[in-house]
């Protein structure tokens, strides 16, 4: 167990936001955190590196309350990823070498390179090190953000949406270099995620968030076609293609009829 | 000194290609506009109506000239020059400074409503405080009796309107752009309560006030020379310290905090500092306007927005431009001496307006 929560609140002036949330997270696991809009996800993970601070409730990486610690401090072990990514006039390398911002004193060392290189072979983005991020794609974009995150040599890498604005390719490519992260590296990392298929395909272990309390827990066994209905508010069905579950809305009226797919 | 060609070595090595060469254009670039600096202070220093040459100006900072040539080089022109690059420096790292924070590129002293607050500071002891009075000399139709009080009192100005822009900023609802509008605001509110006192004042102060808005380098002596480079010296370390951080918010607020970006800290005292040396310098020398857009805007151009370089290139080029400015003032209709903050205002104004219509971005 690398991360614990436990039992975090959070409101904004207007609303509560999250009440009592808590779940534990091992390393070398890919979480997924999921939800309808609104249900308070982004928060939930805002709230595990302190860029929010909840109201109540504490966070432990390995050890240690983050809120005991300096944002510095907490960067050097929870890397994260934003959903929305600006792209200054800055070369790839450079964006990736503000990852090593909470390891650098007053200037890089050669181990701040090295680190900042090394994540961009992970992510076969040599190629790319002095292009700039305004000349990306969107997907070069969210590599690149990911490679920032990796340089930093965190414990525990935060997710928010990484997958929303990339394509098909795209979107398989980045989730399986996060499982392959949190495999090679021995990391926990907590993905927060609309599309519920590619959790389906990629997360250990699930999350459902409803209204801002945990709905429900634990491996795909929770994933059941009830548990989803209820979080996202319309009827479903899970049917299976070969290994693979796939989540099947179904509008009213419309008969259900399993597709017994697969070979 | 073997370990050092290792660290050199290793370093290079995880370098990518063309990363060292990217980096050393960036380097070059800012030595080439120090180099220019200097020839134009030379240029600034000899130009005049006193026909020193170059040779005898180069002579005389040496310690070499004669006695005459010493008096105007060390206590006239030199002073002079040397405001003009650090005045410049100021205003253009605050400008750099202050749109990084803010996000927006529109943020400047100026902008921001800082230098009006000085002015009206300036108005307020010279009207209440009798500090101006008009005077006779060969030099300026307009002398301020006690030029430390209206500083004094400018600086006060300008700490208001610093302490609102940064009650604005402290907030987190405030977006960028309406602390920009909010500068504009504040700027207005206080251009007006100058005209109010000029409106009550007797026409002798009413020349002081105005006299005393047109910006102008060679009002510093050698003590106000060296406050000012001392606190734009330790804003620059201070700037310089955080180059990171400015870059990280570069990012996105939140991408910032996920660096380990303190980011409430960094804007507060950012935005702390940034007020403060433009404040000290328009306290001393008047408004100067444009130089904390243009300079910044400028490097921005040539070096790109990463802070490393950015700061140290922000600060060259204003000091350049400043010095360039008013040593165009003072020879393009020499010998009248036009004050360095109309013809910034007048090279600055067209950059804005190209800024706009370009659709702006950082």
């Amino acid at each position: 167990m690398i991360l614990k929560v436990n039992g975090i609140e959070f409101s904004y002036p207007s609303r509560p936001v999250l009440q009592g949330v808590r779940f534990q997270v091992n390393r070398g696991e890919f979480f997924a955190i999921l939800g309808n809009n609104g249900a308070g996800k982004s928060t939930l993970l805002k709230c595990l590196n302190r860029i929010l601070k909840p109201t109540s409730g504490a966070v432990y990486i390995g050890e240690r309350d983050i809120f005991s610690l300096r944002q510095r401090e907490v960067a050097r072990q929870v890397g994260y990823v934003a959903q929305r990514q600006e792209r200054p006039r800055m070369t790839v390398f450079d964006a990736v070498l503000l990852g090593r911002r909470p390891h650098m004193k007053w200037s890089l060392t050669s181990a701040d390179t090295r680190a900042a290189r090394q994540a961009l072979q992970l992510l076969e983005l040599e190629d790319y090190a002095m292009r700039f991020l305004d000349e990306l794609s969107g997907g070069e974009l969210q590599k690149v953000v990911l490679a920032r995150a990796i340089a930093q040599e965190p414990e525990v890498l935060l997710l928010d949406e990484p997958t929303s604005n990339l394509d098909l390719k795209n979107q398989v490519e980045v989730l399986q270099l996060v499982r392959r992260i949190a495999r090679e590296k021995n990391i926990a990392v907590i993905v927060v995620i609309h599309d519920l298929n590619l959790a389906l395909r990629y997360a250990d272990r699930f999350l459902l968030l409803k209204d801002g309390t945990v709905f429900a827990l634990g491996g795909r066994e929770i994933m059941t076609p009830a548990n989803i209905s209820a979080v996202y508010g319309l009827p479903v069905e899970v049917v299976w293609l070969g290994k693979q579950p796939v989540v099947v809305p179904v509008e009213e009226g419309e008969k259900s009829a399993p597709v017994a797919a697969g070979r | 000194m073997k370990w050092v060609k290792n660290l050199m070595k290793s370093r290079k090595e995880s370098l990518p290609a063309g990363y060292r060469e990217y980096t050393q254009r960036k380097v070059a670039v800012i030595i080439l506009l120090v180099v220019l600096s200097c020839f134009l202070a030379v240029y600034a220093i000899n130009a005049g109506s006193a026909g020193l040459s170059s040779r005898e100006v180069l002579l005389t900072l040496l310690g070499k000239g004669e006695e005459r040539w010493r008096m105007i080089v060390w206590n006239i022109r030199l002073p002079r020059v040397l405001a003009a690059l650090v005045a410049g420096m100021a205003l253009s790292l605050a400008g750099c400074v202050m749109q990084n924070i803010l996000r927006n590129p529109l943020a400047s002293s100026f902008t921001l409503g800082i230098s009006q607050g000085a002015a009206f500071g300036a108005a307020l002891a010279i009207l209440l405080l009798g500090a101006g009075s008009t005077g006779s000399t060969a030099a300026d139709a307009v002398i301020i009796n006690s030029p430390y009080l209206v500083s004094f009192s400018a600086f006060l100005g300008a700490m208001a309107s610093m302490t609102v822009v940064l009650a604005l900023a402290a907030r987190r609802d405030v977006s960028p752009e309406a602390m920009v509008l909010g500068g504009v605001a504040l700027g207005s509110l206080f251009s007006a309560a100058t005209v109010i006192l000029q409106y009550f004042a007797q026409d002798v102060q009413v020349a002081a006030m105005v006299f005393w808005t047109f910006g102008d380098v060679g009002r510093a002596s050698w003590r106000e020379l060296t406050l000012m480079a001392v606190t734009t010296g330790v804003a620059f370390l201070y700037f310089f310290f955080n180059r990171w951080n400015y870059n990280a918010l570069d990012g996105g607020e939140e991408t910032a905090r996920g660096l380990g970006v303190e980011v409430e800290k960094v804007r507060l005292f950012g935005m702390l500092l940034a007020s403060f040396i433009s404040a000290v310098v328009v306290s001393f020398l008047g408004i100067i306007g444009f130089i904390g857009l243009v300079g910044p805007h400028i490097s921005r151009r040539l070096i790109g927005s990463d802070h490393r370089f950015l700061l140290p290139s922000a600060a060259v080029m204003g000091g350049f431009l400043l010095l360039a400015a008013d040593t165009f003032g003072r020879t393009v209709m020499a010998p009248v001496v036009l004050p360095v903050g109309a013809v910034t205002s007048f090279m600055g104004a067209p950059l804005f307006l190209y800024l706009l219509l370009r659709g702006y971005r950082r």
